[in-house]
């Protein structure tokens, strides 16, 4: 028997124990979320956080994830993830949507430990993020625009500078 | 009506002259009408916009909705659902069109909803067959509007549902303005009804019907109250200046499901019991198994069933496992021992594709596409001649979600959930492989994961219901991994031109001769769809050439067709992907040739091309074009190369400012793009898809290649196929030029000419001109160490 924590859920699952994460969420929790891309870590699709650090599910055995807090883009809260997916519509960064929420768990991950990243920051920290629409400089803006609403002067109230409108 | 009368008199004028075998299945006919314009049908019903309003069947009905035509219903709470034939892939359709419905009908915006439409011949697409006609875009001439009218017609009959061809606003444009506009009199009619009123005293903003008296009654309320009355006989559409939503840029209607992981893509559904399924495919292109041992993978945990896939829809076959979990199914397929049939492929590698391809330039003079004046007699005569062969690879189309489809075989027909540009083609394959009847498929479409052209293809669909009969009753997934989706994809063909030019005395062009050699495409894909093979000519490989809007003396224009056992299909900007980057490449040297500044050059072989030359001049002032560039971050000089391009319609120039950065590689910084396509309903996704088509275009100019080994593809995961990632990513500024022309493509129009300007801005860094695609500088080049103008 294998336990894992989901977003705040504990499943006692019997399963190999190294059946990736990604197969564990995906077709035994039906948590599809995560999205499976390359099941190698080379495109950060399947991007989830395991003790608040962006993983890539694909390559994490299930075993090594028991005792630890994992979230999924479906469980992600909080006004660091308030204020990405605010700034994710605000720039209206998504076009066919496939790799958002691995883009979306990346750039939580950034700005949880980066209040301020400069561009060469986040350009390190999702360039394991594959893109093939090619949303990338949308995803700068608005990892940008979530770091003001985090720490700008109007921190809070929702307002941003970057273009678009929202609703 | 007077529309009719004159397309009648037109066609009696003509001299098209139509042969057809009887026994000809209709669906035929129209593929041969994609190949070759001598083959069309006549005496097929008419179907004018006006014709599209209605569907054979009503809209299926949703709680609390009442359907006013084929394209709309109103909920009783006040939503308006658009009801769209097109597949979301990223390209914003669902917006933009629900942007058309919400205008006419006067809707509240906030409260758009988005649904698929059922399969229906009036959801078929026109645009893009229209488009497919190989006529050069500056001959209006009676043959030509003969031939789109003909074509456009037969269409509506037998034609396709499609998105693609950057055709969806295109092609639903005037049908679902209609659609809005008439729904709105009917509701304005419903309204003066009830409160004993003259429809011409009310008028409609925000999903409210207004009389002048102050009256007002909400579109939810009205549908719940009254039975809306008959559509009237004719309506008004709005003149482009009473525009209030088309023009505004509007953020995408699914972009919060989408970030927040709530949108289902066909990878995501979790039908009751599903199972999943893995494939082997055959290594060699085109191969089968012929012989399986399953006994150890049978034995394997999770694993219900194993079967043989026979080749299906063009696919190569292969062999697939049903387990409990994907991973499952995946660890499993490593215990097959399978004997394979390699099949005809097994002996061709890349260098043999390029010498079948130069021997095809070579030798043959191939279908003239496009011809004036006599250009071989003008290179004879010129002052200055230039000669030079271009290369471009095979690619991959590499969309993010994986090839996947979900089918359910029961003993009354079957279920499948599937992201497809083709679900009339999805429907049909099903129920091919199935053996039933195209009606008992009943087709759920979902978000796609990407598109590119490979959501035209049915192989993984009919693969899927083929696995799934395996365990009849439950559902299967059957997912492909990434290296299977690389290997196993259908490229855009390899291409091999040689462009000849002359110039006078004075530097201008006289005499400019094209000819190419690729696989044909369209021919490919009737054969895998249609079982049918054709004869004609496919102008998709030479399109981006042969429509040459520079006005050259003299032309010509060739290509030739060369079979070869690779797989090809329709890739982002399909023949546009390459010939821009061939045509925009050789107008350079020979502007170079003339010693001539590039956009002047360009700029006076487009007297008669106002819109393309706007289109330049906008785009050159926007990029400083002129003017010095200051040094990249890293202290490399920093060159522009510009490249103009038309594409399904639309017109885009862009200017490109790059370096060299220390292992030898481009470092692109900025692209500033400029273009026209027609009007700009939604300039927010305009933009987007321009950025996108950059991206996807400079990942193609930079690392794209799809190389053969004894029938083997090399490239399989992200490592080896690579699309761009952060870093590499250029500043994108777009601007969108003011246009009153009909609404024309996106999705792929940005894409073409970032590879000419990409080779352009390196050679007036490097002095070297790279005619190969994925460009590489070779090791001889020096780096250039002082800043360079322009
Ligand atoms: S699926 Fe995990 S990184 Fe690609
Ligand atoms: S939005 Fe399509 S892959 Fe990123």
């Amino acid at each position: 028997m294998i336990t894992i924590t989901v977003d705040g859920t504990r499943h006692e699952l019997d399963v190999d124990p190294s059946m990736p994460l990604l197969w564990v969420l995906r077709d035994v929790l039906a948590n599809t979320g995560p999205k499976f891309g390359c099941g190698q870590a080379l495109c950060g699709a399947c991007t989830v956080h395991v003790n608040g650090a962006a993983t890539r599910a694909c390559v994490l055995p299930v075993s090594a994830a028991q005792g630890k807090a994992i979230t999924t883009i479906h469980g992600v809260e909080g006004p660091v993830a308030d204020a990405v997916l605010a700034a994710w519509d605000q720039v209206d960064v998504v076009q066919c949507g496939y790799c958002q929420p691995g883009q979306v768990m990346s750039a939580c991950a950034l700005l949880a430990v980066n209040r301020a990243p400069s561009d060469g920051e986040i350009d390190t920290a999702l360039r394991g993020n594959l893109c093939r629409c090619g949303a990338y400089q949308r995803i700068r803006a608005a990892i940008h625009a979530a770091a003001e609403r985090l720490t700008g002067p109007g921190a809070g109230s929702g307002s941003g500078s970057v273009r678009g409108t929202a609703g | 009506m007077r529309k009719r009368a004159s397309h009648g008199r037109r066609r009696r004028r003509s001299h098209v002259v139509i042969s057809l075998a009887p026994a000809m299945k209709r669906r035929t006919f129209l593929l041969a009408g994609l190949g070759a314009t001598g083959a069309l049908v006549l005496g097929w019903g008419l179907l004018p916009p006006r014709q599209r309003i209605t569907p054979s069947a009503p809209l299926p009905p949703h709680d609390g909705e009442v359907p006013l035509n084929g394209w709309l219903a109103i909920g009783t709470d006040g939503h308006v659902t658009a009801y769209v034939p097109k597949a979301e892939m990223g390209q914003g359709i669902h917006t933009a069109l629900a942007m058309v419905i919400a205008e006419e009908l006067d809707a509240d915006w906030a409260t758009m909803r988005v649904a698929h439409t059922g399969i229906d011949r009036i959801y078929n697409n026109v645009a893009t067959i229209v488009d497919g006609l190989p006529f050069h875009p500056d001959d209006d001439g009676v043959i030509r509007r003969t031939m789109a009218w003909l074509t456009a017609k037969s269409m509506r009959e037998v034609g396709v549902m499609m998105t693609g061809g950057s055709s969806s606003v295109k092609d639903c444009w005037e049908p679902m303005r209609l659609a809005a506009a008439t729904a709105r009199a009917q509701l304005v009619q419903t309204a003066a009804r009830a409160w004993k009123a003259d429809a011409s005293d009310c008028t409609t903003a925000n999903g409210v019907v207004r009389h002048r008296d102050g009256r007002t009654i909400g579109y939810g309320a009205l549908v719940a109250s009254a039975t809306p009355l008959a559509s009237p006989g004719t309506v008004a559409l709005k003149a482009p200046r009473d525009f209030r939503l088309i023009g505004t840029a509007q953020p995408r209607i699914e972009r919060g499901d989408k970030a927040r992981g709530r949108a289902t893509f066909a990878i995501d559904v979790r039908p009751a019991g599903m199972l999943h399924a893995a494939i082997v495919h055959a290594p060699v292109l085109g191969g089968h198994a012929t012989r399986v041992d399953d006994t150890k993978a049978r034995a394997m945990p999770g694993v219900r069933a194993v079967t043989i896939v026979p080749p299906l829809r063009g696919s190569t076959g292969g062999v697939a496992i049903i387990a409990t979990s994907h991973w499952q199914a995946r660890q499993a397929l490593a215990a097959l021992d399978v004997t394979w049939d390699d099949g005809p492929a097994a002996t061709i590698s890349s260098a043999d594709v390029t010498r079948a391809l130069e021997t095809a330039v070579a030798a043959d003079d191939g279908f003239a596409y496009h011809s004036v004046g006599d250009a071989t007699a003008a290179l004879d005569g010129a002052a200055t001649r230039l000669d030079a062969t271009y290369r471009a690879p095979y690619l991959a189309h590499v969309t993010m979600e994986p090839m996947n489809c979900t089918v359910v075989v029961r003993d009354d027909g079957a279920e499948c959930w599937a992201g497809t540009q083709v679900p009339g083609l999805a429907r049909d394959a099903i129920a091919s492989v199935l053996g039933i009847d195209a009606a008992r498929v009943v087709l759920h479409e979902q978000y796609l994961g990407g598109g590119f052209g490979r959501r035209l293809e049915t192989d993984v669909i009919a693969q899927a219901a083929h696995v799934a009969r395996a365990v009849r009753g439950t559902p299967v997934q059957l997912v492909w991994s990434r290296e299977e989706d690389t290997r196993h994809d259908f490229y855009r063909p390899a291409c091999v031109a040689r462009f000849r030019a002359g110039l006078d005395a004075q530097g201008q062009l006289t005499a400019w001769l094209a000819h190419s050699a690729s696989q044909s495409v369209v021919r490919a894909y009737a054969r895998r769809h249609f079982d049918i093979g054709l004869p004609g000519i496919d102008k998709t490989q030479s399109e981006g050439s042969y429509d040459l809007r520079y006005e050259v003396p003299s032309v010509r224009v060739t290509h030739t067709h060369v079979d070869l056992p690779i797989p090809v299909g329709f890739w982002r900007a399909v023949g546009h992907s390459h010939q821009a980057f061939f045509t925009e490449s050789f107008v350079d040297e020979a502007a170079h040739a003339a010693r001539r500044d590039p956009v002047d050059f360009r700029r006076v072989l487009l007297a008669n091309h106002p819109r393309q030359r706007a289109v330049l001049e906008r785009v050159a002032r926007e990029s400083g074009w002129g003017t010095p560039t200051s040094p990249a971050p890293d202290g490399a000089p920093v060159a522009r190369g510009v490249a103009l391009h038309t594409s399904f319609g639309t017109t885009v120039g862009q200017v490109v400012e790059l370096s060299i950065g220390p292992d030898r590689r481009p470092r692109v910084h900025r692209v500033t793009c400029a273009l026209d396509c027609g009007i700009a309903v939604n300039p927010n996704h305009i933009a987007q898809q321009v950025e996108s088509g950059v991206v996807f275009g400079l990942a193609a100019a930079l690392n794209g290649e799809v190389t053969i080994d004894t029938g083997r593809v090399r490239e399989g995961n992200f490592d080896t196929i690579r699309p761009l990632r952060l870093p590499e990513i250029p500043v994108v500024a777009v601007h969108v030029l003011e246009s009153a022309g009909h609404p024309e493509g996106l999705g792929e129009p940005g894409l073409p000419p970032v590879a000419p300007a990409v080779a352009n801005a390196l050679f007036a860094l490097t002095g070297v001109r790279l005619r190969t695609l994925p460009l590489r500088l070779p090791d001889s080049v020096p780096l250039p160490v002082t800043p360079a103008a322009t």
